[in-house]
């Protein structure tokens, strides 16, 4: 698509601006992804580079190190207390000693085992003090996938020691030649507090994600490439194993189904579709109208501005449970809603709130704003109020109305400001487990899907069908890693996009 | 005079505007009041006002396992705020105040792992859990490490505070000698009470909330729930004509200690919503 100079685009009638933006905008999309993958092949030439250098540098510090270096390649440490830096040399020696204790005592088995999963499952065994058979568990391909995971962690931790062991060699040797002195155990427990003091600060909370974020979701997808569920607990009943893409496989097959329904693929289509519909009106409904009542509250000559806050605030307070579930049983068949309907005579058949396919979308959408518009409410006052007022003087002076002045003023400048929040709203919507599970539990149900993990509804999420596959009968967290592994690239390529093509679009805004 | 006019039309409509806006936002809370206080039936009805009135539906909340469920879901909110406001504070702290190689790295690592739907993990958490005997009925110990554990991922609101304060204080203290965790008890930490009480109250709310991690935790057994699965399984098809009066009243009982905290720290709140979300 041709691109216009500015002066050229100033001169486009208004809907050729808007058709001109739009296909930039589709247009940007394939560079986009374009310019990504030159990002990561620049990213993999720059590890391998760096890890060359550090190769280099490796063997480079063993030919030219003296004899204290050249030990320490083997015991680590070694160099340091040959050189009175006894605190440190003590903690390398420690973890090399744990670490080659934990590969010969359990890491060596997880790691022989990580290819296979385990070889032996439960088996029958007669025991003659009982004089019955019992069951045996032997191996365990959870444990084995769990420790075998870890293990690899800790070896790449270990190298990396490793690594560093060297490199404060080659340091130490570089300052005692220079004739400064080394530093102390003394002045190391102070840059604990002192220099060092981001790293102190940051080992709690990051073991904390390595070992109950990162570790699981690297578990998690590997799951993907095996067979484990409900029937291959991987101990108890029978062992799992790693079977390829199968997975991936069935996930995007379009052969149907036993009884007329539908594939897989299309089963995740429809959900994907309606959950890609769903974040974008609960997005952009909740930001408009959340604005419109900041506005109104703001606007001048409204009384009981913090009053009306405050009710709105309060609403956040109370535990979303509560409300959700509340006010799901509210629009039931039976509810309040269609019983004062009913009793006004308005109606005289109960509202399909939750039993017909479009009601509920709606409702879902609708109760949502409900729940979200308190939220938005509070983060748009505050940038409404930054905006500098002289700006609605001039364009008052100049005679905009209204609506001009917010569509040129407020709008734009609050795009501006919140363009990095729509979009992780925007993800957070497509997660958004608590609003649809606990208002209609993905209800109701599509007979159509009945061949796919789960029970799949029409208001399901990809977030909710997961979880309704890792709590089913069948348990098949295989496809739930599957389901998982897909919302992330989902997420991540969005996110992607949208960042790479904010600021060219800020840029074509008439906004300055 | 007709601009005057105009405006007070206006504003006279958006008056009651709000006013709708109150009634429509208050309604459920009001009515699940109301149901809560009703004795005739115990099931779902159609109208909101009780024909008979009395308090028997909390004096039968104290026969079932909600003070059980209640208990569990306070220990694990008080608890969950206090560590993971140190863990958060630490983490927003590290990432504002210093400058070192990996903090690039660091936060576009956690920006893709906070991709993944952390549901997921929940598998295999759930069964380390259980082999560390932390699940079912010992499920509070359980639920507070999971909530504290990768709490540091959301760092984002209290950053962008201390990306407001001034560095020019630090340096200033660098130059009389102090230390950086000095630097950090005594010049920071006074000035961000607003963002501190902000993070406890959020921490402390969101157990109150979680329904995912609590229900696969304490995997169906009564003694290991939290308020949230405990009432929510009593609205299913075979318990909802039962207990449905006892869910309100339970909800209510849940609603009003959150709901006070939150009055008195309300300012908090909305200065970290206001300054901090937008940032993220």
């Amino acid at each position: 698509m041709k691109q216009y100079s500015d002066l050229e685009y100033l001169k486009l009638s208004k809907g050729n601006k808007f058709l001109y933006r739009l296909g930039r905008f589709f247009t940007g999309i394939p560079v986009a992804i374009g310019r990504l993958f030159l990002k990561l092949w620049e990213l993999l030439k720059k590890i391998g580079l760096s890890i060359g250098r550090e190769c280099a540098d490796i063997v480079n510090t063993f030919i030219h190190g003296d004899w204290k270096t050249k030990t320490s390649f083997f015991i680590m440490g070694f160099g340091n207390l040959a050189r009175g830096q006894i605190l440190r040399g003590i903690l390398f020696l420690l973890f090399e000693i744990v670490f080659i204790g934990y590969m010969i005592l359990s890491g060596g088995y997880w790691l022989r085992m990580l290819p296979s999963l385990g070889i032996t499952g439960p088996s029958e065994e007669y025991n003659e003090v009982l004089d019955t058979y019992v069951t045996k568990y032997n191996d365990n391909s959870f444990q084995i996938l769990l420790y075998g995971v870890l293990t690899i962690f800790f070896i790449v931790a270990f190298i990396y020691t490793w690594r560093v062991n060297v490199k404060q060699n080659k340091l130490a040797e570089q300052i005692l030649k220079s004739g400064k002195k080394l530093k102390s155990g003394k002045d190391d427990l102070r840059s604990v507090v002192d220099d060092q003091f981001h790293k102190t600060l940051l080992a709690l909370p990051l073991t904390g994600i390595l070992v109950f974020t990162a570790l699981p979701i690297v578990f998690m997808i590997l799951v993907a490439f095996t067979n484990y569920d409900g029937t291959h607990n991987g101990y108890t009943n029978s062992l799992f194993t790693w079977v390829g893409l199968d997975n991936f496989n069935t996930m995007l097959s379009w052969t149907g189904g036993a009884g007329g329904t539908q594939s897989y693929a299309a089963t995740f289509g429809e959900v994907l579709l309606w959950t890609l519909i769903w974040a974008f009106f609960a997005t952009f409904t909740n930001y408009f109208l959340g604005m419109f009542v900041a506005m109104a509250i703001n606007k001048k000559g409204i009384r009981f501005k913090k009053g009306w806050r405050t009710i709105l605030v309060l609403t956040i307070a109370i535990p979303q449970f509560i409300s959700l579930l509340y006010v799901s049983k509210m629009f039931a068949k039976n509810g309040i809603i269609n019983g004062t309907l009913m009793s006004l005579g308005w109606i005289d058949k109960a509202l399909p709130f939750w039993e017909d396919a479009t009601w509920a979308r709606i409702t879902v959408i609708l109760i949502n704003i409900w729940i979200g518009i308190p939220y938005l409410m509070l983060i748009t006052t505050g940038i409404l109020m930054n905006i500098p007022a002289d700006l609605y003087e001039s364009a008052r002076i100049d005679g905009a109305s209204g609506w001009q002045q917010y569509r040129k003023i407020t709008l734009p400048y609050m795009l501006f400001v919140t363009g990095p929040y729509l979009l992780t709203s925007f993800t957070g919507n497509m997660n958004n487990f608590n609003v649809i599970y606990l208002l209609t539990g993905g209800a109701p149900t599509n007979p159509a899907a009945s061949s796919a993990a789960g029970t799949v509804g029409y208001t399901d999420l990809l977030i909710t069908w997961l979880f309704k596959i890792t709590t089913g009968a069948e348990s098949q967290y295989y496809m739930a890693s599957v389901i998982g592994i897909l919302v992330f690239v989902v997420v991540a390529l969005i996110s992607l996009i949208v960042y790479n093509l904010l600021p060219s679009i800020k840029n074509e805004e008439d906004f300055r | 005079m007709g601009l005057k006019a105009s405006r007070t039309i206006s504003n006279t409509l958006i008056h009651i505007l709000l006013i709708v806006i109150s009634v429509v936002w208050l309604i459920p809370f009001v009515c699940i009041l109301l149901q809560s206080f009703r004795v005739e039936s115990t099931g779902p009805v159609g109208y909101v006002v009780p024909q008979q009135w009395g308090v028997d539906n909390y004096t039968k909340l104290f026969q079932t396992d909600f003070p059980r469920w209640y208990t569990n879901t306070f220990i694990a909110a008080l608890v969950t705020a206090v560590l993971q406001t140190v863990i958060v504070l630490c983490m927003s702290y590290t990432l504002s105040r210093f400058r070192f190689k990996m903090r690039e790295p660091l936060m576009r690592f956690m920006l893709i792992l906070g991709m993944f739907p952390g549901m997921l993990s929940m598998i295999i958490l759930y069964r380390v859990l259980k082999d560390l005997g932390l699940t079912q009925a010992n499920a509070v110990p359980g639920l507070i490490l999971v909530y504290v554990a990768s709490s540091g991922m959301g760092y984002y609101v209290s950053k962008g505070f201390f990306d407001t304060i001034p560095t020019s204080l630090d340096e200033a203290a660098r130059v009389d000698g102090a230390t950086r965790a000095q630097i950090l008890y005594k010049i920071i930490l006074p000035l961000s009470k607003p963002i501190v009480i902000y993070t406890v109250l959020t921490a402390f709310m969101g157990p109150w909330g979680d329904y995912v991690f609590a229900r696969y935790i304490s995997f169906g057994t009564s003694a290991g729930k939290n308020v949230a699965v405990g009432l929510y399984d009593w609205l299913n098809k075979d318990q909802i004509a039962s207990s449905y009066t006892m869910f309100c009243a339970g909800g209510v009982l849940v609603a009003v200690p959150v709901t006070v905290l939150f009055m008195f720290l309300q300012k908090y709140y909305v200065e970290g919503v206001t300054g901090g979300a937008v940032k993220g």
